[in-house]
C-alpha cells in the first residue's frame, strides 16, 4: 500500500474523517454526518443539511391557508396531524373562528394516537440502532393498529391532511371510538413486553446510561424541546405550558428526568406513552355528537399582522409563524421545526464518545429529516 | 467483600435480564399464531385489505347511462394545490340554440397528487370520489395521466334539465 | 448389538478394503483423500444453504413473520435462488485497493473453516481424522480466519471496512482466550484432547451432567465466548450494521461476499459442532442413570441424528441470542471478556481441577 493511499485513510495528525451518510443505515434519512474520529472516538459531528430540501415554506407563499395544511404533512411525516393541527390553530385563533367541542376532542385523540405511533417508530428503530433487531418489528407490528384506526376515518396512514381550517375534512368513522379503545387496551397488554425486552436489558442499559448527556443549560441554549429537552430536566411540553384545544381540561402529567443521558429520553418517551393512553381513555368518551367543522369562507385571507402558533409534536415545539398582507396568501411562512435544534446540539454531546455511542445518541434525540431540510 | 458480593450480583442480575428479553422472543417463536404478516399478492383476492375511505387515487363515478356529476366548473383546478387536475371544457349547442359550456376532459395527473382531498371535498356537485385502487405501478410516466371522465359520458344535469323542461 | 447397526467405521472400512483390492495403497490413500475433501465441500455447501434458511426462518418467526416462502415449498429453495444471485453478481473492483490482499482474503476465511471441520466427529466411526491434540487443532485453526478479516478490511481502501476489521481482531484475540479456557475444563475432566476419547468418556453421561456446576459455567462461557468469537450478535461489531454499514465486508460483493457469509455460518456450525462434542456427549444417546428400557429406546436413534439434533439446538441457542439482544460497544465487549468471563473461567478451571484431583464426579 503506497503512502498517498494511507493519506487518503488517516490524516497526518492520526484522525479519521468518516462520512456517516447521506445513505447510512442510522441516519434515518439522508442526513450527512462528518465524523472526525480518533481512532473510534469521535472528535467532531458536523452535520450537513438540505438533501431533502423542498422549499416548503417557499411554496407555502402560493398556496392558499387551506392547501398550505398538506405542505405541513411532509415535513414531520411522523406528526403529521399535530403540523396540520399547528396551521389549523393558527388561522381559527387569528380569525376567532369557534371549532366545535367534537372536533377539539377528535383532534385531541388524534395528537396523542399519533404521538404513541411515533414513539413507537422511534422505539423500533431505535432498537434497530442499537443492534436489538426484533425490537423493530414489535414496534411495527403494534403500530400497525393506530395505522388501521387512521386508515379507516381518513383514507390514509400517515399523511392524512386531515385537519382544515374551522375542523375536520369530514367526519371520522362510526367505529373510531370503539376501535380506538381497542386499541388501548391492546397496547396496554403489550407495552411490558417493551420494557422487558430492551429498557430492562442489561446491554441496553449499559449502551444508553451515561451515554450523551445533555445539561439542562445546553438544552435551554440549543432551544432542545419534546422528550430530548424533558429528558435533561427542561420543562418544555406546549400541551402544559401553553395549552391548546382541550388539553387544559385533560389530566396528564409532563414527563421530566433530569439524567440527561441517552436513557433519559428513552424513559421520557416510554412514559409519555403510558401518558398518551390515558389521555385518549379521558378523551374518547367526551367525543360529542355534533358538526364536525365550523362555518368557515371559502377563501380564507387572515387580517394584516403576524401571528404564531405553536403545538408539541411527537419531537418537540412547532412554532407557525405567518406575516399576512391580507391577500389569500400568506406573505411569509417560517416553521420553527423542532428537529433543526435538536440535530445541532448533537455535535456538543457526542464530543468523546465512541462512534457507537453516536449512533446510540442521535437515534435517542429521535430526528426526522425532512422536517430539518423543509 | 461487597466488592465481591457486587460482582456476583451483577452478573446474576445480568442474566437475568438477558432471559428476559429471550422469554419475549421464545414466547413468539412458539406461537406461529402471533404472525401478522399478509401475503400480499395471493391475499387481493381473497378478502378486501384497505378500508373503504381508502384514498387510492381520484376517480369520478359514473352511472349505468354513462352519465357523471361533472359540470366543467373548474373549481378542483383551482383548489389543487399541485396542479394536478386540468379542465378542458368544449361549447357544445343547447336547447334553445345557445352555447353552453360542458366538461370535455377531465385530466388528472395521478403522479402530481398528494392526496389532499381538496378537490374532492370542494366540487359542488360532488362529481368526484376516492377510488380504492392502490396498485399504480407503470413503466410509462404519462400513462399516470387519466381522463377521468369516460368517452362519450354526459353531464346529468342536461338531462335533468331536458326532462324538466319537456 | 444395536450400536453395531449404526456404526459408520464398518461401513468405511469396506470402502476402504474395497480400494485397497482394486489400487495400490499409496493410491487408496490419495483416492480416499479426494472423495472425503468432495464428500466435505458438498456437506459445506448444503450445511450452509440450510443453516441462512433456518437463520432466516427462526428469526422471522421470532418477530412475527412468515419468512421465506416463495421458491419452493415453504421458501426452502429460496437460499438456492439467492446463492445464484450471488453467484452472477457482478464482482466490484475497487480502484485503490490493495488487490492481492483484497482478493485473498475470503478465500483464508473459507478455508480456516473449511479445515476445522476435518477434526469434526458426525457420528460413531465417522470423523476424517481423530487426531490426539483435536481441541487445539480445531482452536488453532478456526482462529485463522480473523488473518481472513484483517486483511479484507485494509486492503479494501475503506474507512468502514478498517474499523470493522480491526474491532475483529481485538475481539477475536480477547475471547480466543475464554474459548481455550473453558474448553480445557473438559480436557481436565477426561485427561485427554482427543475428541474421539472424550466422547467414548461421555458414554454414561454427559459433561454437562456429570460435571456438576462447574461444567455448566464452563459450557454458559463457552457459548459466550465462542458466539463472540465468530461474530455473531450481539457480538456482532465487526459488522455492526447500524454504525459501520457492513463492516470488513461493505466493499466485498458476489461470490467473495458470499464466502464471507458462508464462512460465518460454518463457523457457527463448528462452533456448536465442539460444544455438542465436549459438553453434550457429541454423537452419545441421551442416558437416564438405570432406566434401562428408556436407554435401549434412546440407543435406536442413529448417533448422527443426535449429533446434529445437539448441534441444531445449540445454533438455535445462537441464533435466539442474536435476535434478541442489542449489540455490545466495543470497550463493554472487551470489558465482558476481561472482567466478567475471564475471572470467572480461571476460577472455574481451578475448582474443575480439585474437583477432578477429589474425585468428586462421578
Ligand atoms: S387530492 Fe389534492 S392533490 Fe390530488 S388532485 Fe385533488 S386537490 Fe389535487
Ligand atoms: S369535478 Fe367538480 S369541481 Fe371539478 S370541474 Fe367538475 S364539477 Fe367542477
Amino acid at each position: 500500500m503506497d503512502t498517498k493511499l494511507k493519506n487518503y485513510i488517516v490524516k497526518e495528525n492520526g484522525d479519521i474523517i468518516l462520512n456517516m451518510g447521506p445513505q447510512h443505515p442510522s441516519t434515518h434519512g439522508v442526513l450527512r454526518l462528518e465524523v472526525v474520529l480518533k481512532g473510534e472516538t469521535v472528535k467532531q459531528v458536523v452535520p450537513h443539511i438540505g438533501y431533502i430540501h423542498r422549499g416548503i415554506e417557499k411554496m407555502c407563499e402560493y398556496d392558499t391557508y387551506k392547501q398550505i395544511i398538506h405542505l405541513t404533512d411532509r415535513m414531520d411525516y411522523l406528526s403529521a396531524h399535530m403540523n396540520n393541527e399547528a396551521v389549523c390553530l393558527l388561522v381559527e385563533n387569528a380569525l376567532g373562528i369557534e371549532v366545535p367541542e367534537r372536533v377539539k376532542y377528535i383532534r385531541v385523540v388524534l395528537d396523542e394516537l399519533t404521538r404513541i405511533a411515533s414513539h413507537q417508530l422511534w422505539w423500533s428503530a431505535y432498537g434497530m440502532d442499537l443492534g436489538a433487531l426484533t425490537a423493530f418489528f414489535y414496534g411495527m407490528r403494534d403500530r400497525e393498529r393506530i395505522l388501521d384506526i387512521f386508515e379507516e376515518s381518513f383514507g390514509s396512514r400517515l399523511l392524512h391532511s386531515f385537519n382544515t381550517p374551522g375542523g375536520l375534512m369530514h367526519d371520522v368513522h362510526p367505529n373510531f371510538q370503539k376501535h380506538t379503545m381497542e386499541f388501548v387496551k391492546y397496547f396496554r397488554k403489550k407495552l411490558p413486553e417493551y420494557h422487558q425486552l430492551l429498557t430492562d436489558n442489561v446491554i441496553f442499559r449499559n449502551r444508553t446510561q451515561g451515554i450523551g448527556v445533555m445539561s439542562k443549560e445546553t438544552a435551554i441554549a440549543y432551544g432542545v424541546t419534546g422528550p430530548s429537552g424533558r429528558g435533561s430536566g427542561y420543562s418544555c411540553d406546549v400541551r402544559k405550558i401553553a395549552p391548546y384545544g382541550v388539553y387544559d381540561q385533560l389530566e396528564f402529567e409532563e414527563i421530566i428526568y433530569d439524567e440527561g443521558d441517552s436513557f433519559a429520553r428513552y424513559m421520557v418517551r416510554m412514559k409519555e406513552i403510558e401518558q398518551s393512553l390515558n389521555i385518549i381513555e379521558q378523551a374518547v368518551d367526551k367525543i360529542t355528537d355534533g358538526p364536525y367543522t365550523a362555518k368557515v369562507k371559502p377563501i380564507i385571507k387572515l387580517p394584516e399582522g403576524e401571528y404564531y402558533q405553536r403545538v408539541e409534536t411527537a419531537r418537540g415545539e412547532l412554532g407557525v409563524y405567518v406575516v399576512s398582507d391580507g391577500k389569500k396568501f400568506p406573505y411569509r411562512m417560517h416553521f420553527r421545526s423542532p428537529n433543526f435544534n435538536n440535530l445541532f446540539v448533537l455535535n456538543t454531546i457526542a464530543k468523546g464518545h465512541l462512534i457507537a455511542d453516536l449512533v446510540a445518541i442521535s437515534g435517542s434525540l429521535d430526528l426526522v429529516i425532512p422536517d430539518i431540510d423543509r | 467483600m461487597s466488592g465481591v458480593i457486587k460482582y456476583f450480583a451483577d452478573i446474576l442480575h445480568g442474566i437475568k435480564t438477558l432471559w428476559g428479553g429471550m422469554r419475549i422472543t421464545g414466547k413468539y417463536f412458539l406461537s406461529p399464531k402471533e404472525i401478522v404478516t399478509q401475503q400480499y399478492p395471493e391475499i387481493r383476492h381473497k378478502q378486501k385489505i384497505v378500508y373503504d375511505r381508502f384514498k387510492g387515487e381520484v376517480i369520478m363515478p359514473h352511472d349505468e347511462n354513462n352519465q357523471h356529476n361533472c359540470t366543467g366548473c373548474g373549481v378542483c383546478e383551482m383548489y389543487c394545490p399541485n396542479g394536478s387536475i386540468e379542465i378542458i371544457t368544449k361549447k357544445i349547442p343547447g336547447e334553445n340554440g345557445k352555447m353552453i359550456k360542458v366538461i370535455d376532459k377531465h385530466i388528472y395527473h395521478l403522479s402530481m397528487c398528494t392526496f389532499c382531498g381538496l378537490c374532492i371535498k370542494v366540487c359542488p356537485t360532488q362529481a368526484l370520489a376516492w377510488g380504492q385502487n392502490f396498485e399504480h405501478a407503470v413503466y410509462d410516466r404519462s400513462k399516470l395521466t387519466k381522463v377521468l371522465n369516460k368517452p362519450g359520458s354526459s353531464y346529468k344535469g342536461l338531462n335533468k334539465k331536458k326532462e324538466a323542461k319537456s | 448389538m444395536h450400536d453395531r447397526i449404526y456404526d459408520f467405521s464398518q461401513l468405511t472400512h469396506h470402502i476402504d478394503q474395497a480400494l485397497r483390492s482394486v489400487m495400490s495403497p499409496t493410491w487408496t490413500v490419495i483416492t480416499e483423500l479426494v472423495i472425503i475433501g468432495l464428500i466435505f465441500l458438498g456437506f459445506y455447501a448444503l450445511l450452509g444453504l440450510f443453516l441462512v434458511y433456518a437463520e432466516r426462518k427462526v428469526c422471522a418467526l421470532m418477530q412475527n413473520r412468515i419468512g421465506p416462502n416463495r421458491v419452493g415449498k415453504w421458501g426452502t429453495l429460496q437460499t438456492v435462488a439467492d446463492l445464484i444471485k450471488l453467484l452472477t453478481k457482478e464482482l466490484v473492483y475497487i480502484k485503490r485497493s490493495d488487490k492481492f490482499l483484497y482478493n485473498l482474503a475470503p478465500f483464508i476465511v473459507i478455508v480456516a473453516s473449511f479445515l476445522a471441520i476435518a477434526a469434526v466427529p458426525f457420528a460413531k466411526g465417522l470423523q476424517a481424522v481423530d487426531l490426539d491434540i483435536g481441541i487445539f487443532y480445531i482452536i488453532a485453526v478456526t482462529s485463522l480466519g480473523v488473518i481472513g478479516i484483517l486483511l479484507g478490511g485494509w486492503a479494501s481502501n475503506s474507512k468502514y471496512s478498517l474499523i470493522g476489521a480491526m474491532r475483529s481482531g481485538a475481539q477475536v484475540v480477547s475471547y480466543e482466550l475464554s474459548v481455550g479456557l473453558s474448553l480445557l475444563s473438559i480436557v481436565i475432566f477426561t485427561g485427554s484432547t482427543r475428541l474421539s476419547t472424550i466422547i467414548a468418556s461421555q458414554a454414561d453421561g454427559w459433561w454437562i451432567f456429570k460435571g456438576h456446576i462447574p461444567a455448566v459455567i464452563a459450557f454458559l462461557i463457552y457459548l459466550v465466548a465462542a458466539t463472540a468469537e465468530i461474530n455473531r450478535g450481539p457480538f456482532d461489531l465487526p459488522e455492526a450494521e447500524s454504525e459501520l454499514t457492513a463492516g470488513f465486508h461493505t466493499e466485498y460483493s458476489g461470490i467473495k461476499f458470499a464466502m464471507f457469509f458462508l464462512a460465518e455460518y460454518m463457523n457457527m456450525f463448528l462452533v456448536a459442532a465442539i460444544a455438542t462434542t465436549l459438553f453434550l456427549g457429541g454423537w452419545m444417546p441421551f442416558h437416564i442413570g438405570h432406566w434401562d428400557a428408556f436407554n435401549r429406546i434412546m440407543d435406536y436413534i442413529p448417533s448422527i441424528i443426535w449429533f446434529f439434533g445437539k448441534v441444531f439446538f445449540i445454533i438455535y441457542v445462537i441464533m435466539w441470542f442474536k435476535w434478541t439482544f442489542p449489540r455490545l460497544r466495543i470497550d463493554q465487549l472487551l470489558k465482558l471478556e476481561w472482567k466478567y468471563l475471564l475471572p470467572l473461567n480461571l476460577i472455574n478451571t481451578i475448582i474443575i481441577a480439585f474437583i477432578v484431583m477429589m474425585g468428586w464426579y462421578f
